[in-house]
């Protein structure tokens, strides 16, 4: 009888936690049960993240990053986000210009068994996994300990779907109320890194890891037995590791049923895939093409026939030195396949196939040697300018593109501040290439206030007649503690008509928003970050990518979930800026395929103009003045006649002043506003 | 843990016993199935669906039912994490809109619908990783123990600024490896029954340096320091890369998600600052002439 009192407070406190969650679950809209189940999860996991762990010896403390080497700088550790409440679930957050909407967590079906440790069923699991005594090892690492395996990744979009990349498979949200985003279809196929593509009824897949199966299996492939007694310190020669039913790269889905994707195909290569590009063709409306960027280990010949991992001087149809070319007839996809293995790295004067130098252009004339970038980690086409530029592992390429099967390396820059070339972005002008490094491969701190601001940074290029010239570095500002994965990593364009501006992650570093418009001189105007995961142990986490979609910044969470944002007007960009962002509506994004963005001819873009000329000081006040009067009132009047030509009729004198501006950037302000001028649209 | 707390619970079925039987025969069982993974007994999750069904279809027993929710969740409380019961009883109230798990087979194959129980599995682990990682720890400590020679030892500036660098990525990697290990139950070092841990018995993984390589280096200083780190560092990145190489070629290894990215990422890391290294050892050479 004993046991009453504590049960009475027991069913005290469950029926409060019971009630609420019911009280939650009947007051949400039947369309949106992952934001119930968010919430639900917070309390049950975030006490976890918080339990005291063991002092000495602790393999899970992070380490602080070494002093900086003279004549560099680190990032400021004064800023807000330096030091930010951690937690898995509630942690600090802080934000300038971007207002969070809405954190979809990762769905059950792609979370480890259950999220208690001390569940009979992930001691279980620990038990097969090998893990031995599970009670000393600290509850946020039980939680997290096979986080990759279910890690977020890329970010697809098509009308009102997004595809969220994932180690284990890809999840579909309908997102036509952003705030409001719903979980459609998990779709269960492991294999990592999980890099999505959207084409019409098509979805492509990137699959790299050994586990990987053609029949989307989570269960892998057996290991081979241990060794016999006495034969352990001898590493002999095993046996091949070859699987028919092993599968790494390209898959390619129907998703004309959203919520029952069948896998029409399944391309083999080499390497797998890490990444891949989706490419089309503006001349050939049948096929798209897939340039598959694999960064990984060779397999072996017997597992994929034509398969060798040597030297070029050895094999010169080695699978190092080249990337892959998938033909997907967009009418028959199960007849994919590789067509051609552009040898992108080639010397033309030599013909070795790794031709490329590395580090060495920095330093003297001859002393070119061939050296092995030997993969391309991910490649972004610019169809429109018939070019593309590769991130690839020790150099930046430029390729041009014009015949897609063919691609032809047209340039190549190093950087002796660069670790990994990662990614790749053009400016929508074609004038300028972002690059990101991505040192420490994701997985380290790298933007302590002791990291040089030169690694782990985007390098921002000038791209003039196939030419790319460096300009200068753009790192996060703010730096982050310790125990936060952060790193440059992927982002996108914001269509704010007259600058460049890209959104950008960086892991635990959060979003950041910078203004490229000067290459030169970068400068953020936006950001959002979350405190680390975990403050004395470095927890996988953080933002894979951010994309803006039509109206909205989109960001994959690696731990946490899909995140949602939307921009906030402030001194750096105005509402004006923000509106006209919000005019280009596209279909389909995929990211790596860059498409030319067109503004519409409505007075909110030539208002975003002004204002851009106005806080450059491009044009005198009283002039900026009589601007905003003669749009206003051409809108209120509902684009009258009288108004209209009115408008049209300021335009000469901003032709003239274009001629004589000061910066090519607003030199081109000035041209666009008054060509909207001459001719609205509403 | 819940079996000793599941005997006071016989003296309270009388309140719940019809209900129970209603959700045994219910569609809501498979959807409940992970509740009863967990270890809660039987009548715990008949009860709660059988409350949640009846606030379905019965809004009028809503009183019973919210007594029931009571027990309901108290039950629950000792015995399954909330969020579980939440997301089965929520399941069912959205049934519309409700996302679907979905596995796709082979091409061209049909798709397969799993349940909403669905979780997450892991693929096997093997004993090469393991070995692969306690390896590699050894071998990333002794160009920790390199690099940590440079600013005593050496005059070019690229090469200090390569040093950093490299000594801050292997000893975050060798942090790294052993936080997996850990993670995992296993050992930081592979212990040998036998045999003596002693530095200069210890096997030598592909590319390290020898004791004498290593004591040249120690002895050396500005430009021949330069050039043996440069030719000792190179020689010991390329032994990363064989043992990548022999990682990847064992059956059933590199599985786990962590330890394939990570030994991709060393592959490529060591690859790139290789080159580096390479370009920098031309220079040198170079300006001796």
């Amino acid at each position: 009888m004993k046991r009453v009192p504590s049960l009475a407070l027991c069913v005290f406190g469950a029926a409060l936690i019971l009630c609420f969650g019911v009280g939650r679950m009947q007051a949400q809209t039947p369309a949106t049960p992952p934001q119930a189940q968010a919430e639900a999860q917070k309390s049950a996991t975030a006490p976890a993240a918080k339990e005291p762990e063991e002092e000495e010896e602790n393999p899970f403390a992070p380490e602080p990053a070494p002093s900086l080497p003279p004549g560099m700088t680190g990032s400021d550790a004064n800023d807000p986000r330096a030091k930010l409440q951690p937690g898995l679930y509630d942690a600090g957050e802080a934000s300038v210009g971007i207002r969070h909407l809405l954190l979809l967590k990762k769905p059950d079906a792609f979370q480890l068994g259950s999220s208690d440790p001390d569940d009979p069923k992930v001691q279980k699991i620990f038990g097969q996994l090998r893990i031995g005594n599970s009670s000393k090892i600290p509850k946020p690492m039980q939680l997290v300990i096979a986080q990759l395996a279910f890690s977020n990744s890329d970010l697809a979009f098509q009308g009102n779907h997004l595809f969220q990349g994932n180690f284990y498979g890809v999840n579909i949200f309908d997102i036509s109320n952003p705030a409001n985003a719903t979980l459609l279809t998990s779709l269960v196929c492991p294999g990592g890194q999980g890099d999505v593509s959207a084409y019409k009824n098509l979805l492509f897949m990137s699959v790299e890891m050994p586990n990987g199966r053609l029949d989307c299996g989570a269960q892998g492939f057996p290991p081979e037995p241990p060794a016999p007694a006495g034969e352990e310190k001898e590493k002999k020669r095993r046996p091949p590791a070859a699987q028919k039913d092993r599968f790494r790269g390209v898959r390619i889905f129907d998703i004309s049923d959203i919520k029952n994707p069948k896998q029409v195909a399944a391309v083999q290569t080499c390497r797998g895939s890490h990444t891949h590009t989706l490419v089309t063709d503006p001349n050939d409306k049948d096929n798209v093409y897939i340039y598959v960027s694999g960064t990984s280990f060779v397999r072996q010949t017997e597992e994929l026939a034509g398969c060798s991992g040597e030297q070029p001087d050895k094999d010169p149809n080695t699978a190092l030195f080249r990337i892959d070319v998938i033909k997907v007839p967009v009418a028959a996809p199960q007849d994919a396949k590789v067509v051609s293995s552009p040898r992108v790295f080639i010397d033309p004067r030599t013909g070795a196939l790794n031709g490329l130098n590395n580090g060495g252009t920095h330093g003297k004339k001859g002393s070119e040697k061939p050296a092995d970038t030997n993969q391309c980690h991910d490649i972004t086409v610019y169809t429109a300018l018939g070019l593309a530029a590769g991130a690839c592992s020790g150099n930046g390429l430029l390729l041009d593109i014009k015949d897609p099967v063919h691609p032809k390396r047209v340039d190549a820059v190093n950087d002796p501040n660069y670790s990994y070339w990662h990614s790749a972005s053009f400016s929508n002008d074609g004038s300028k290439v972002v690059f990101t490094d991505e040192w420490g491969g994701g997985l380290g701190a790298r933007c302590r206030a002791n990291d040089p601001n030169k690694w782990g940074a985007d390098a921002i290029f000038q791209l003039k007649d196939n030419k790319l010239s460096f300009a200068n570095y753009y790192k996060l500002p703010a730096a982050q503690g310790d125990s936060e994965n952060c790193v440059a990593h992927n982002g996108s364009l914001i269509p704010v008509p007259g600058r460049d501006i890209e959104v950008q992650a960086w892991y635990q570093g959060g979003v950041s928003i910078v203004d490229f418009t000067d290459p030169a001189q970068p400068f953020e105007i936006a950001y959002f970050d979350r405190g680390p995961i975990d403050p004395k142990m470095l927890v996988l986490g953080g933002d894979w990518s951010a994309y803006w979609y039509n109206g909205y910044i989109y960001a994959s969470e690696i731990a946490r979930g899909l995140d949602v944002f939307e921009l906030m007007p402030t001194k750096l960009l105005t509402q004006n800026e923000i509106d006209a962002a919000k005019t280009v509506r596209v279909s389909e994004l995929n990211v790596q395929n860059q498409q030319k963005i067109e503004w519409p001819a409505q007075l909110v873009v030539a208002k975003a103009y002004l204002d851009q000329l106005w806080r450059s000081q491009a044009l005198p006040a009283d002039q900026v003045a009589a601007l905003q009067k003669a749009i206003q009132s051409a809108e209120s009047s509902h684009m009258s006649k009288g108004k209209v030509a009115k408008l049209k009729s300021m335009a000469p004198s901003l032709e003239k002043s274009a001629a004589t501006a000061k910066s090519p950037a607003n030199s081109a302000r000035l041209h666009g506003l008054a060509d909207i001028l001459k001719h609205p649209t509403a | 843990m819940y079996k000793e707390k599941s005997k006071p619970w016989p003296r309270i079925t009388h309140f719940y016993r019809s209900f129970a039987e209603i959700a045994r025969n219910s569609r809501l069982r498979p959807m409940l199935e992970f509740v009863e993974q967990v270890g809660a007994a039987d009548f715990v999750h008949n009860l709660c669906a059988s409350t949640s069904q009846i606030r379905l279809r019965n809004s009028y027993r809503l009183h019973s039912a919210r007594g029931s929710a009571v027990l309901c969740g108290m039950l629950l409380a000792v015995s399954a994490p909330a969020d579980f019961f939440c997301s089965s009883v929520r399941s069912l109230q959205t049934d519309a809109a409700k996302p679907v798990v979905v596995q796709p087979g082979a091409p061209g194959k049909p798709s397969k619908m799993l349940p909403p129980s669905t979780r997450g599995t892991l693929p096997p682990r093997s004993q090469a990783d393991v070995e692969f990682m306690q390896d590699m720890i050894m071998h990333h400590a002794q160009a920790v123990e390199m690099t940590a020679l440079i600013p005593s030892h050496a005059e070019n500036k690229e090469l200090r600024l390569l040093g950093v660098r490299i000594s801050s990525s292997q000893s975050d990697e060798i942090k790294f490896m052993r936080r997996w290990l850990a993670a995992r139950g296993e050992p930081l070092s592979m212990a040998m029954p036998g045999m003596d841990i002693s530095h200069e018995s210890m096997h030598l993984m592909p590319g390290m340096l020898t004791p004498e390589q290593m004591d040249a280096l120690r002895k050396a200083k500005g430009a021949e320091f330069d050039h043996l780190f440069l030719t000792g560092m190179i020689q010991h990145h390329g032994g990363a890369l064989t043992m990548v190489k022999d990682l990847f070629d064992t059956a059933g290894a590199g599985q786990d998600a962590e330890l394939f990215n990570f030994a991709t990422d060393v592959d490529s890391g060591q690859r790139a600052e290789i080159r580096i290294m390479q370009t920098m050892l031309e220079k040198t050479l170079e300006e001796k002439r």
